[in-house]
């Protein structure tokens, strides 16, 4: 049993610890130098001036305030929030520069789990300032007396700091089947299952999602009943597989999620359509296989 | 340990039951190097104080997933952290 704990405790490690981000913020710094060294070449006074004047607002530090959630389960503390100050100018622009910044030169302790750092992998969701939202894809608030509140998505057990369990999430996800599955062998053997143009379409704003969690842990249906309601996300992902045209298991489909808890828990109350990162409506989707029951 | 238990005990009794149950499905040798492993760690987590509930919960959800992997797996084995 330990050997299988900590191999997945290590691969936990290996997604958190591995940093692959400094060239970004390095990357951004040289894009912000470029223009005044451009404006210098033509040797005019004024360009002279600019330079001087960018050079004078660089070197004062903005710094700013992070309240970050913190809890570790071998320390006998209880989960309590710490305040970060960091100079923003610098950093990237976004929260997960900043939460980077801090593992890397103030607290290496930290734990948050992050990876593509540009809204394609859905690692780093969490709250921040009140809004779920991919640390990645959202703003350093450019305001720097206020600080900024960092917690765990909401409702969601933790594991350490801003990590949490995805268990139930995941397994909600499986439960929807979310695989091609056919009663007829496939017209042309040995390659895909072709799709019209029109029938593909219909996938838009489906297959974007990229599982972040941020929908289901905004929806206050979901924190009532996480165990026997979908949410937002795996019902999306049910209706995009309902939608397929290359998929015959649609009346299955629709008939193992006809059910009070798993479906009708959503009341249309419409945060995961603004929770999401990617700009996806959950809630339209789950109309959607509400309307396909009513006429099934 | 007088009188009746409380949830969370129930909960902490169930587990450590179902990770001796689940161990009895192995071989021989592995059955007794999961139980030694099963076994230390609750006596290592006994001296926790029971009203630290948030620790005790993710010590069980904690316990839950090993007890699934444990369930789930076959070729099976511990290694012992010295």
């Amino acid at each position: 049993m330990a050997s299988s704990a900590r191999t997945a405790a290590a691969l936990l490690k290996r997604t958190i610890n591995s940093s692959s981000l400094q060239v970004s913020s390095v990357g951004l710094r040289g894009i912000a130098t470029s223009p005044a060294v451009e404006q210098a070449a033509p040797s005019s006074p004024s360009s002279t001036v600019n330079a001087t004047s960018s050079v004078k607002t660089k070197s004062q530090p903005n710094l700013k305030k992070f309240s970050i959630y913190r809890w570790n389960p071998d320390e006998n503390k209880k989960p309590q929030v710490q305040t970060y100050t960091i100079n923003t100018n610098e950093c990237g622009p976004m929260v997960l520069d900043a939460l980077i910044k801090i593992k890397n030169e103030v607290d290496t302790g930290l734990s948050f789990r992050r990876s593509c750092r540009e809204g394609i992998c859905g690692s780093c969701a969490m709250n921040m300032d009140g809004k779920n939202g991919l640390a990645c894809l959202t703003k350093i608030n450019s305001d720097s007396a206020k600080e900024t509140l960092i917690t765990p998505l909401p409702h969601m057990f933790v594991v350490k700091d801003l990590v949490v369990d995805m268990t139930n999430f995941y397994s909600q996800y499986k439960s929807i089947e979310p695989w091609l599955k056919r009663k007829t062998p496939n017209k042309n053997p040995g390659k895909e299952n072709y799709q019209s143009e029109q029938d593909r379409k219909k996938l838009d704003g489906m297959y974007e999602c990229i599982l972040c969690a941020c929908c289901s842990t905004s929806c206050p249906s979901y924190w009532w009943n996480p165990e026997k309601y979908l949410g937002p996300a795996a019902l999306l992902h049910a209706h995009r597989w309902i939608a397929d045209s290359r998929d015959e298991y649609t009346k299955e489909r629709l008939e193992s999620i006809d059910d009070e808890f798993k479906l009708y828990r959503c009341h249309t109350i419409m945060n995961c359509a603004n929770a999401c990162p990617k700009g996806l409506n959950p809630g339209l989707q789950i109309s959607k296989i509400k309307k396909l029951q009513a006429t099934r | 340990m007088k009188g009746r238990l409380s949830g969370i005990q129930k909960q902490v009794l169930s587990l450590h039951r179902s990770l001796l149950r689940a161990a009895r499905a192995k071989p021989p040798e592995t059955r007794e190097q999961i139980e030694r492993f099963v076994n230390a760690e609750f006596r290592k987590n006994a001296a926790i104080d029971k009203k630290n509930y948030q620790q005790i919960e993710y010590l069980i959800r904690r316990g839950q997933k090993q007890l699934e992997m444990v369930r789930t797996s076959d070729g099976f084995s511990v290694v012992e952290v010295k």
